[in-house]
């Protein structure tokens, strides 16, 4: 005989439910995969990225310690030999590196390298090379990767013509790397000629030192001084700079994540919820037979740890699968193209895997916590007895829970970013959101108890039932409560983010006709001779120059972007959102975005130093201006004021303001035959580029979107569910109704009455609590993790659509329950509870 | 390294498609003429500075050393601005044999001239990869050699006259007239310095030979191999010989230098040079076969040859792509110590190959 003391008597009650009610575990389970599948797809596919980049990197400056490097435009060549003789130093490889703009459009990475210093980095790359370096040193003569040799369609003794400012030179392909070599799309070119063919004489982007054994890479990098701009970096510090570059979008795509888990948590508890109130004789039964309460309580625990471990297990499976996929379909970017690596190999780190099915565990067991206390509290004495509901009482005990989770949800928002990530948004929204579902309870009693009793008998019972179940009907109601409220957080945050882009849009693009050089290509820009051509070509009323370029200005921080355009006076023509009052009157003027002043801490009325042409110049820091488009920072300084002080005079865009007559197709067409540009200049409408950006936009919030349907999905089967269950527990209550003459019409509209009110109440307080929860997202999570603020506008009428489609939906469902359920006969129904 | 170099003809041209530079030809007639053309000659071809010796500590056992600068003219427009468009390559090769610890200290360095960092100078000798160096200071010359594991840095004082080999310098390396180099030795150059081994310094000194030679087209495409000797003798004369071999290994050309210890200098026509092949030593690393005892006859000597060490191949693959055999030898006449000096043997792999 087993010793009544073990646990397994509960354990056998709890496994039962495993059998009787698959679809509802099911559901649980889902809604726990889905969560951890995001969250491990993201982490795995950008962990696959990082790794990729840093191969890639690895490949190309092979052994290398540190890469001392620049930004795009490069540093003075001076710095080779300073670094190449200076003790400590191993071997110092120059590199330069451009991204050519090809003919025919699209673009190639071209290193330039000194092959004969390269090799000694990785002599495996350079091994076959051997011998034939002096083919290298050929001025066109050109080295393809694999991948690049695929993709351009190339092989040896092949040809490439690039586009070079305004004319054209073609390249040899003297050999082709072998696959194993780089997974880089890729050229190789002699640094001579590189520099030659691109206009880049004396100029490099990159040193790569290899130090004598036994000299700390680190501390010889700090050691170093360097030009403004340039920062010496180890491969892991390059790293660190990849992974910052990834991270806001990752959070963003955590945040999701993290939707998914708080539902399936609550999926969870309304499942363990209800398991324990049907069964409270069962557990009032074995508490009477001397299983201890402790028993009873790990019980429930250990059904939702199983529940866990198994949607975790599934998750991370399917996460893993996911980030497969969308590696193999898009890359390693995530989307984005932050991170310009192509992979299709996932990273299968076996500590983070483990830790994602224990975070399903954890998710489930929290969820499983409140019903497993409940179910230890179960008093045998009054539970055994027939028909005792749940104690109204205990919705005053929870309230005081509710309100403390509320207000530390509150206070929570309000703490700073940890790390330059927003734990504390996200910790407020997770308290938000406990405490709004537990107020359920009280909220929904509250309006029963201020509801005026109806005339109409049907709509009394309806009341009356709904009166003496509020501990079974706020759990239901809860799952769409949860779901909802975050769909209306996520869709306010998305609307009011796509509509601040739109205006934005309008801000920063005013003129009819926009010139760039092809995305990414530096070896066009417009000389000033090519900017007077422009400005004389018919229809053209205005035209306005435009220069971009990346600096660095922190070592472990991607480069920002930096903008010379001509000013207004007070630079009326930006969308600034604050301004100094008082500037040193002498500095030149620079305008800092968002993301620059919060990442970089740089202070509004204050100076910041950016490098100039290798020295470090002061800006007074005049306003702060919103910019979407470069989440690292961007800065916008005076064109005039930046030729001067660089004493550059390219350009690598122009806007262009029509004349009355001209249409933007003519224009634009004359502007290219000027040129000779081909296609290494795009010349693009306002309209397109503004549909173009807002098309890109939607791509980006794709995955949200499809993610609040999933969560809405859940939301409402877990609604169906709870109806089906509920229908069926009283299977005896519609028998005894039918007995008193009610005919089966009028039980099921009582049914989906009670559905559509509980609908219409969860539906009205998930509004409420999302958009609370949007005020979080938008103000803390939103501004935290992009550094950009939103203007908060509610999309009202696609709210209200979703709304009342779940109240029908909730309505339909309880109906086509309640069907199943009074489908047998009435005798039998009767009988079955006695 | 010096004939591994030549016989690599194409190091420097195999793969171009057109040349597009026209190399000075080598031609009799032209004399050497030092101090001047201690220095580099950038319009040709190839070019090199190579001293190899032998060297004592107090009380330590010999050591071999070879400390080599090759100079390589690439064939490249020189119209590109480009402070990196140097078409001048410089090399530079070094190896200590160390037959106490049984082992061959060596390593490599190769780069483009430019930026300071490596450049051969013209009109003295003076050639420098970073920090080592090969210059001349008050009429000595100095090499500097910082390797990883090893180092040498030692003075080399002249205490002979030149050594012009072939006509005045001319030496003729087959059977045309255009297969020939500028060639001239220092033999019998007194060194000291010191020698780093790992942690351990060693004050050392010790004779030495110093070769240089430059040329834009030393040898046709029927040469495949090369036996190299140059011997400060005992008596205080110097001699140096050389063979080319066929792809057959028969010998396709030959030639010397002997100056006796009076000074009388006699140049060896192909026919007064034999090279003898005797004991074999097989490479574990590369499994190449090479005959490291000989009997050299150059005009009246006949020598003995014995290598201070076995394993003396040098892979440099990495920078040129050659394998070979490079070491210190005794050579003895009747039995009797008659001079030291270094032996290179290349060709003896199944072809070289550069990959």
């Amino acid at each position: 005989m087993r010793p009544v003391g073990s646990a397994a008597p509960s354990l056998a009650v709890f496994g039962a439910q495993l059998r009787d009610r698959p679809l509802r575990l099911f559901v649980s389970i889902a809604a726990i995969a889905v969560g951890i599948a995001l969250a491990a797809a993201v982490y795995l596919i950008n962990e696959s990225a990082l790794a990729e980049f840093g191969r890639a990197t690895r490949e190309l400056s092979g052994t290398a310690d540190l890469a001392v490097r620049g930004t795009k435009a490069g540093f003075d060549e001076s710095l080779y030999p300073q670094l190449a003789t200076r003790a400590g130093v191993r071997v110092a490889s120059p590199v330069l590196a451009r991204e050519a703009a090809l003919v025919g459009g699209g673009t190639l990475s071209i290193e330039g390298v000194d092959p004969l210093v390269a090799a000694q980095l990785r002599p495996e790359l350079y091994g076959d090379l051997a011998g034939r370096y002096v083919t290298l040193l050929e001025p066109d003569a050109l080295v393809l990767s694999a991948a690049a040799a695929r993709e351009l369609q190339l092989a040896q003794g092949g040809t490439l013509a690039l586009r070079v400012g305004v004319g054209e030179r073609t390249l040899r392909v003297v050999a082709v790397l072998p696959e194993g070599a780089t997974t880089r799309r890729v050229g190789l070119m002699d640094i001579a000629s590189l520099q030659w063919l691109t206009g880049s004489l004396g100029r490099l982007t990159r040193i790569d030192l290899r130090l004598a054994p036994g000299v700390d890479a680190s501390r010889y990098a700090a050691s170093l001084v360097l030009p403004a701009g340039v920062d010496a970096m180890t491969p892991a510090l390059e790293q660190t700079r990849a992974a910052n570059l990834t991270r806001a979008y990752r959070v963003n795509l955590d945040m999701l994540a993290l939707v998914a888990l708080l539902t399936g948590a609550f999926l969870v508890y309304a499942t363990q919820a209800l398991a324990v109130m049907r069964r409270r004789r069962q557990l009032a039964l074995l508490r009477a037979l001397g299983v201890r309460r402790i028993e009873l309580r790990l019980a429930v625990l250990l059904e939702g740890a199983a529940v866990g471990a198994a949607g975790g297990l599934a998750g991370t499976v399917l996460g893993w699968l996911i980030a497969r996929l969308v590696l193999s379909l898009q890359g390693a970017d995530l989307g984005a193209g932050l991170l310009q690596v192509q992979t299709t190999q996932v990273a299968t780190p076996p500590f983070a895997l483990a830790a994602f099915i224990a975070t399903g565990v954890v998710v489930a067991v929290a969820g499983a916590w409140l019903p497993a206390r409940r179910a230890a509290e179960v008093a045998p004495a009054r539970a055994l007895k027939a028909g005792d509901d749940d104690a109204p009482a205990r919705v005053h005990e929870r309230v005081a829970l509710a309100l403390g989770l509320l207000l530390s949800g509150a206070a929570l928002a309000f703490v700073p970013p940890v790390r330059g990530l927003p734990l504390g948004g996200y910790a407020s929204i997770a308290a938000l959101l406990a405490g709004g579902v537990l107020l359920v309870p009280a909220f929904v009693a509250a309006t029963l108890a201020h509801l005026p009793s109806p005339r109409a008998p049907l709509a009394a019972l309806v009341l009356a039932r709904l009166r003496l179940s509020i501990g079974q009907s706020a759990v239901s109601l809860g799952a769409i409560v949860v779901s909802f409220s975050l769909m209306v957080a996520m869709a306010i945050m998305v609307h009011s983010f796509r509509d601040s882009f739109e205006r934005w849009l309008g801000a920063v693009l005013p003129a009819d006709l926009y010139l760039r050089v092809t995305p990414g290509a530096d070896t066009f820009e417009l000389t000033p001779a090519e900017a007077t051509l422009l400005a004389a070509v018919p229809g053209v009323a205005r035209l306005e120059l435009r220069r971009t370029l990346q600096l660095s200005l922190a070592r472990d921080l991607p480069p920002v972007v930096l903008i010379a355009r001509p000013l207004e006076a007070g630079a009326g023509n930006l969308p600034i959102i604050a301004r100094a009052t008082v500037l040193e009157p002498t500095l030149p003027v620079a305008y800092v975005s968002e993301a620059l002043h919060d990442l970089y801490g740089v202070p509004l009325g204050g100076s910041v130093e950016l490098p100039v042409a290798g020295r470090k110049v002061r800006f007074a820091v005049a306003g702060i201006w919103r910019d979407y488009a470069r989440s690292t920072g961007s800065v916008i300084v005076d064109l005039a004021s930046w030729e001067q002080l660089s004493g550059e005079r390219r350009n690598t865009e122009a806007s262009v303001w029509l004349g009355a007559r001209a249409t933007a197709q003519s224009v634009g067409e004359a502007i290219s035959a000027r040129l000779h540009a081909g296609d290494a200049l795009q010349v693009i409408e306002s309209g397109a580029l503004k549909d173009r950006a807002l098309a890109a936009f939607d791509r980006a919030f794709a995955i949200t979107y499809a993610l609040e349907a999933v969560a809405v999905g859940i939301g409402l089967l877990s609604v169906v569910l709870a109806f089906a269950v509920q229908a069926l527990a009283r299977r005896a209550e519609f028998g005894m109704l039918r007995h008193l003459g009610l005919r089966r019409a009028q039980v099921l509209a009582m049914l989906a009455g009670e559905g559509a009110f509980m609908g219409a109440v969860g539906v009205a307080y998930g509004l409420l609590l999302g958009l609370v929860l949007s005020l979080v997202l938008v103000y803390v999570v939103n501004r935290q993790s992009f550094h950009w603020t939103l203007d908060y506008v509610v999309p009202l009428g696609q709210l209200l659509a979703v709304a009342l489609t779940l109240v029908a939906a909730a309505a339909l469902t309880a109906g086509l329950a309640g069907r199943v359920a009074t489908s047998g006969s009435v005798v039998r129904a009767v009988r079955e509870d006695w | 390294m010096r004939r591994a170099l030549w016989l690599l003809a194409g190091w420097a041209v195999a793969a171009a498609a057109t040349p597009v530079v026209d190399y000075p030809p080598v031609r009799p007639g032209v004399a050497v003429a030092l101090p001047a053309d201690a220095g580099a000659h950038p319009d040709f071809r190839t070019e090199w500075w190579y001293v190899t010796g032998w060297l004592a500590g107090p009380d330590g056992g010999p050591l071999g050393f070879q400390v080599t600068f090759f100079r390589t003219r690439a064939t490249l427009r020189r119209d590109n601005p480009s402070a990196f468009a140097s078409d001048q390559v410089l090399i530079a090769h070094v190896a200590v044999s160390d037959p106490a610890r049984g082992r061959l200290w060596h390593d490599q360095r190769v780069a483009r001239a430019g930026f300071g960092l490596a450049d051969a100078a013209m009109g003295r000798t003076d050639v420098h990869l970073r920090d080592w160096s090969l210059s001349t200071r008050d009429g000595r010359l100095q090499a500097r050699i910082a390797a990883e594991d090893f180092g040498l840095t030692l003075t080399l004082e002249p205490r002979q006259a030149p050594l012009y080999n072939g006509r005045d310098g001319y030496s003729q390396k087959g059977p045309a007239a255009g297969s020939a180099s500028y060639y001239y030795s220092l033999p019998g150059l007194a060194v000291h310095g010191q020698v780093r081994r790992g942690a351990q310094v060693l004050a050392v000194t010790g004779s030495a030979w110093l070769d240089h030679e430059w040329s834009s087209s030393p040898l046709d495409e029927a040469s495949v191999g090369w036996d190299w000797v140059g011997l400060n003798l005992d008596d205080g004369g110097a001699l140096m010989a050389f063979r080319i071999r066929d792809r057959e290994g028969h010998v396709r050309w030959a030639g010397g230098t002997w100056r006796a210890a009076d000074g009388r200098v006699q140049v060896l026509a192909p026919a007064e040079v034999a090279f003898t092949a005797g004991r074999r030593w097989r490479s574990p690393r590369t499994g190449i076969g090479y005959p490291v005892q000989w009997h050299l006859a150059a005009g009246p000597l006949s020598l003995t040859l014995t290598p201070l060490m076995d394993d003396q191949e040098s892979d440099s693959r990495q920078s040129t792509g050659a394998v070979y055999w490079e070491g210190a030898i005794e050579a003895q006449a009747d039995g009797r110590r008659f001079g030291r000096g270094y032996l290179e043997l290349t060709g003896y792999g199944d072809r070289l190959k550069f990959r």
